[in-house]
């Protein structure tokens, strides 16, 4: 799906992730997915609580019927201003079968009608760096939490709000890079910095909603969100006619390796990181820093997809292959040795955050503390009634989720088909009793009458 | 104001932090603060190990009084005979088995004390122990 720069940023509860209604068929597979339980299915389509959507492509992914999309910006968007930088996740040089170098896959977004190419890795040099000094010199709450991945730090305003003080309060890489590159590009070029434009080219979706609802800051610093999918059948083409010499400066393994997991902890220096990826396990790990059971750990990295970057809802090629692949261009980077001390000292104090990170209180109940008992009773008192099945039958995501749907107003017990089921099956049997309760009323009748009166009457009830 | 008791089985290492999962999500519908939040589970899931690998069986009592938070584990023995060394960091009964499930470093109740704005225990061996953290909000 593609579309302009139509949508104003900062819109409230503004999503990439979104339903292509025709191509649903209401099945409960997204459903049961969602890590925030953000879908419902009604009148047999699924319907995405905004407020509640997180971004990270799990449903994109699980989809079958492909009904789930992620909206991107279209090619055309570098046309925006008069000066176009791509900002290439490193996760795309792992994407192109053969052995590529990164330096050919980078001619190929020239020849896409880029004007000039900033490494997104080298982005993440400079945020590794500031996220190392911070992790030396300051008293900050342990362990020290990534800000990278967009869908975590929101699921961590949703689910664990207590852990908001620990996310690591610096931009992404892909902020920096923006930021650095279009620096960079005004200094060379002698241009005005609102005549350049920075153009993410993306594996995931929850960039695209953190650049137009950006969180920590004001605004973005990048223009534009291109997915993978989209420029890869072209640059694809280019790769394979070969290149010509371009320069620019190029990243290092530091800054390459954070596409894969592990890679930004190895980045950062710390001593005692962690690394998960996939949203369900981050979510156990993030519940156990909660409760404290972690000695020691001073810096978390938790990526949404199984893969970190690499297995991107955006990407073309499988996770493991493109792992197997960012290696060997990693280990070839590695051989450069880049010292760029003096610019990230610059670089690092600009980085910061600007805005706090908010909770999200979408899982507390409205009202007053006393209307916000009443409810989470009568939620309690629907759950006892329900059979407990989580089946998602009804078109909620569990028993529980229905039961606050129900006390919500936004669904009826009757949703439940279990419910419906056993209230059918009571009716059925009243029928039943009633037809033999005026049985002898008409003796006249034989018994094919009868029995026929029996069938009907059961029919009826299944009608219900 | 609202008082909800949860049972907890003695030994039940699959089942242990069920509970205190429960009480978060219902702090969470509720809208206790988060700092608030955060010391109430880590008290309730210390608890809670605590009722699964040292007790007999017993229960949590979750309840929400104006100005505060009252956070009980009541169980059914063996009881603490020297509740000063039990409530030193370190010191614990735990056996290898439970140490080599990462739990039983002697933190529990040191660790639900300083988190609490009340505390107290209070145990009889062969009888039970009860404890009750209170936090206010």
């Amino acid at each position: 799906m593609k579309e302009g720069s139509a949508l104003p940023k900062n819109e409230t509860y503004y999503h990439s992730v979104r339903l292509d209604v025709e191509k649903c068929k209401g099945c409960t597979i997204c459903l049961k997915h969602c890590p925030t339980e953000a879908i419902r299915i009604r009148n047999n389509r699924a319907t995405i609580l905004s407020e509640r959507c997180i971004d990270c492509g799990e449903c994109i992914k699980v989809c079958k019927h492909h009904a789930k999309v992620a909206v991107t910006d279209p090619l055309d968007i570098i046309h925006k201003k008069r000066y176009a930088i791509a900002l290439p996740a490193p996760t795309l040089y792992a994407q192109f079968p053969g052995e590529h170098k990164a330096t050919a896959i980078i001619a190929a977004l020239f020849r896409l009608g880029f004007d000039d190419v900033f490494e997104v890795a080298r982005g993440a040099e400079v945020v590794s760096y500031a996220i190392g000094k911070t992790l030396i010199s300051q008293d900050r709450t342990l362990p020290v939490i990534s800000s990278a991945c967009p869908a975590i730090v929101r699921m961590i305003q949703i689910n664990f709000p207590s852990l908001i003080e620990n996310i690591i309060d610096i931009v992404s890489p892909m902020e920096a890079a923006a930021k650095i590159a279009k620096e960079e590009f005004a200094r060379k070029h002698g241009v005005p910095a609102q005549e350049i434009g920075a153009y993410f080219i993306t594996p995931c979706a929850a960039k695209v909603t953190a650049v137009r609802a950006p969180i920590g800051q004001e605004e973005s610093y990048v223009d534009g969100v291109i997915s993978i999918l989209d420029v890869y059948t072209a640059m694809n083409a280019f790769i394979k006619e070969g290149f010509e010499p371009f320069e620019i400066d190029r990243a290092s393994a530091v800054g390459i390796r954070w596409a894969a997991p592990g890679g930004e902890a190895t980045a950062v220096g710390s001593r005692n990181a962690l690394c998960v990826d996939g949203i369900e396990n981050v979510m156990r790990v993030l519940e156990q820093i909660e409760n404290n059971r972690f000695d020691r750990l001073d810096y978390f990295e938790g990526l949404a997809c199984v893969n970190g970057c690499l297995g991107g809802p955006l990407t073309v090629e499988n996770a493991y292959v493109a792992k197997n692949r960012l290696n060997r261009i990693i280990k070839h980077a590695e051989q450069k040795k880049v010292n760029r001390t003096a610019i990230f000292e610059h670089a690092q104090d600009t980085l910061r955050m600007t805005k706090p990170i908010e909770p999200n209180n979408v899982l507390q109940l409205e009202g007053s503390i006393f209307e916000r008992l009443e409810k989470a009773e009568r939620i309690e008192q629907v759950l006892a009634s329900l059979p407990g099945l989580d089946c998602g039958s009804c078109g909620s995501p569990t028993c529980r989720a229905l039961a606050w749907d129900i006390v919500h107003g936004d669904a009826s017990e009757m949703n439940c088909i279990h419910k419906l089921n056993e209230r059918i099956s009571a009716l059925a049997s009243q029928m039943i009793e009633l037809e033999r309760s005026t049985r002898f009323s008409s003796p006249q009748e034989g018994e094919k009458t009868q029995l026929r009166a029996k069938e009907e009457s059961s029919h009826e009830a299944f009608r219900v | 104001m609202i008082k909800e008791t949860y049972p907890v089985k003695a030994g039940d290492m699959t089942a242990a932090g069920d509970v205190s999962a429960r009480i978060k999500r219902q702090m969470k519908q509720l809208g206790i603060s988060a700092p608030i939040m955060r010391r109430i589970s880590v008290c309730t899931y210390e608890a809670e190990i605590n009722l699964v690998i040292h007790s007999l069986g017993g229960e949590l009592t979750f309840e929400i009084m104006p100005g505060k938070i009252l956070v009980c584990a009541r169980d059914r023995g063996p009881g603490i005979a020297d509740i000063d060394k039990a409530m030193t960091e370190g010191w614990s009964t735990a056996s290898n088995e439970v140490r080599n499930m990462g739990f039983g470093a002697g933190m529990g109740l040191p660790n639900m004390k300083r988190n609490a704005d009340e505390f107290s225990i209070t145990s009889q061996v062969g009888v039970g122990t009860e404890i009750s953290m209170g936090f206010l909000i």
